[in-house]
């Protein structure tokens, strides 16, 4: 087993994988609100992203072990599968949102629940702390204590950042 | 001498469902659990469920339990339920179930028919030191958590990357324990992906092909010992000692059959099923005619597959004192049994298939 497959199977995105790909690039740098970043590589009987998902941008599953496919023409980055996802494994990125920052939207379900403007730090999918930031903004689409919170992020780092932790 | 229709003995989704359905048809039922609260595993259960939207997929598991307390409600005048009430036997020469209420109340019950569906139990692995005070099984220390809000400690070293293993360390760290690591004997997480994931972004080790050799501490635990095992699982490799107060086992879960071993059903060792399981007919009856079977009593599964399991379960038991008619009946059946071959459908239903077909029997001679 190589390392890499190895980080895979820890829990650790490593590439591109059916269930877990990126955005067109073009369409991604001009849609407004942000497109969603699914990572969802294997497959598991569980469906509420595609069900969850107002425009059928999650295209409908045929059986529900499918790993999650998105139209990305459809998406328009409302988060709802953010917040639906049982897996924590959506997030919405917004490239539009500043000239270098990017807005990235990603599920909370821990506590403190930080309030917008507060400090933050921002941690990849390690959990290692890459930068600090400010909370932009919280909802809670579902009202069912898993939240969506808005956080401004350096345009590299959007495939880095996957949690925020109050410091 | 207490008497009912349907005795269904354990509370979870399995026994309230089996419950729910034998009074919609109309049957008197009695329910005992041995908790103080009703509701099983799903009452600690506080994230979402993976699944369909007909099992509740993005629901927490315990506002499954308050839908299921709901349909508990509604046919409130057929259910009688008796918490903090452990069956303790069952005695096949007069077909006599005797109970305990807390620590002292004694009864007997006689029963016509019995759902059993008594849950799992969970399974710990022998290593020096694994009876100190701070080693602990996942499900009590979610009990701890989710039910009595209480923390168990302040730093955990959890054994086992099954779904147990990701989703208890995951709700560790929502209580604001600190997860030291996660210790795994296979090359990958057995439990969803995506629960790894959750975790190692909160910044919490996931040690694959590793495995516990030692809990240190005098009076409780003060760490562990965990050992790098080579791919064939020849132990002798690095040694990491880890700094814990709680070391939590999640290697696994065997159906609680003891009732059943009693009752004399025929039983058979199923490994895909976790352990010793009674062999069933369609409608999960045993092999014997009063006694049917439901959820992780019958083969270590899934909420969303107990909860039909136990449908079919109270409809067989119902059925069988003349409940219903047999056109509803069977329209019934064959509704539970589709829903029940869906969840089981796909890879990671496999191994259930297997399990589930090598524990079926078409139908008992009578
Ligand atoms: C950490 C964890 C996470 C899980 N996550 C999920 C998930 O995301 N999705 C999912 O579908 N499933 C999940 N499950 C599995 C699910 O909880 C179980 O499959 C389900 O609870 C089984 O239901 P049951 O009714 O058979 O047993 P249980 O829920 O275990 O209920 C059995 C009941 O019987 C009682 N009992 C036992 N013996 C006796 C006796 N002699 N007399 C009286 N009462 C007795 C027990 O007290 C208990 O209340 C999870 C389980 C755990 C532990
Ligand atoms: S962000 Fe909205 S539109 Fe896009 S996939 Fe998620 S739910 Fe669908
Ligand atoms: S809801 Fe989440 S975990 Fe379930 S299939 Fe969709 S992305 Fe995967």
């Amino acid at each position: 087993m190589t390392d890499n497959e190895k980080t895979f199977n820890s829990g650790i995105l490593t590439g591109e994988r059916p269930g877990a790909v990126l955005p067109p690039k073009e369409l991604w740098e001009s849609k407004k609100n942000g497109l969603v970043l699914i990572e969802c590589p294997q497959r598991i009987p569980c469906n509420p992203c595609a069900t969850s998902c107002p425009t059928g941008a999650v295209i409908p599953f045929e059986d529900i072990n499918d790993t999650p496919r998105i139209d990305y023409s459809k998406c328009t980055g409302c988060a709802l599968c953010v917040a639906k996802c049982p897996g924590l494994a959506c997030f919405v990125a917004d490239l539009t949102w500043g000239e270098k920052e990017a807005l990235l939207k990603l599920p909370y379900e821990m506590l403190p629940l930080p309030a917008k403007g507060q400090t933050v730090a921002c941690l990849n999918r390690c959990g290692e702390e890459v930068h600090r930031t400010q909370i932009v903004n919280v909802t809670q689409p579902w009202k069912d204590s898993t939240y969506v919170v808005s956080v401004a992020v350096p345009k590299e780092l959007v495939s880095e950042v996957r949690a925020v932790k109050v410091v | 001498m207490r008497t009912t229709e349907i005795l269904v003995i354990g509370g979870g989704p399995a026994g309230l469902s089996a419950a729910i359905e034998a009074a919609t048809l109309g049957a008197q039922v009695t329910v005992v659990d041995s908790d103080l609260k009703l509701g099983g595993q799903l009452i600690k259960q506080t994230h979402k469920f993976f699944g369909s939207k007909d099992e509740y997929a993005g629901t927490r598991g315990y506002k499954i339990a308050d839908i299921l307390f709901e349909d508990l409600r509604k046919n409130a005048d057929r259910i009688e339920i008796l918490s903090d009430c452990t069956a303790t036997g069952y005695y096949p020469e007069d077909g006599i179930v005797t109970c305990m209420i807390g620590e002292e109340k004694y009864f007997r019950m006689r029963p016509k028919k019995i759902v059993v569906a008594t849950g799992a139990q969970e399974r710990l692995i022998p290593f020096p030191g694994n009876d100190l005070p701070g080693v602990y099984g996942a499900g009590a220390v979610q009990t701890l958590m989710n039910v009595y809000g209480v923390t168990p400690g302040d730093r955990v070293l959890m054994v086992g990357a099954g779904n147990i293993g990701l989703i208890v360390s995951y709700q560790l760290l929502q209580a604001g324990v600190q997860v030291c690591g996660v210790v795994e004997f296979m090359p990958k997480v057995g439990g969803y992906w995506v629960h790894a994931a959750k975790i190692r972004r909160l910044g919490v080790p996931i040690y694959l092909q590793h495995t516990i050799v030692e809990a240190l501490g005098e009076r409780t635990v003060t760490g562990a010992i965990i050992e790098n095992l080579a791919p064939d699982c020849t132990p002798g490799g690095k040694r990491t000692t880890i700094d814990c107060d709680i070391i939590c086992m999640a290697v696994g879960l065997a159906p609680t059959c003891e009732l059943l071993w009693q009752a004399g059903c025929a039983m058979k060792f199923i490994p895909q099923l976790c352990g010793h399981v009674a062999l069933r007919d369609p409608f999960m009856r045993t092999s014997h005619p009063d006694i049917w079977i439901a959820g992780d009593a019958a083969g270590i599964e899934e909420a969303s597959s107990a909860m039909v399991e136990g449908r079919i379960a109270g409809l067989g038991a119902a059925g069988a004192c003349g409940y219903g008619t047999p056109e509803e009946r069977k329209e019934r059946f064959a509704h539970y049994s589709e829903r029940l071959a869906d969840l089981r459908a796909g890879e990671v239903g496999e191994k259930i298939r297997i399990g589930v077909s090598a524990a079926s029997v078409q139908k008992w001679e009578e």
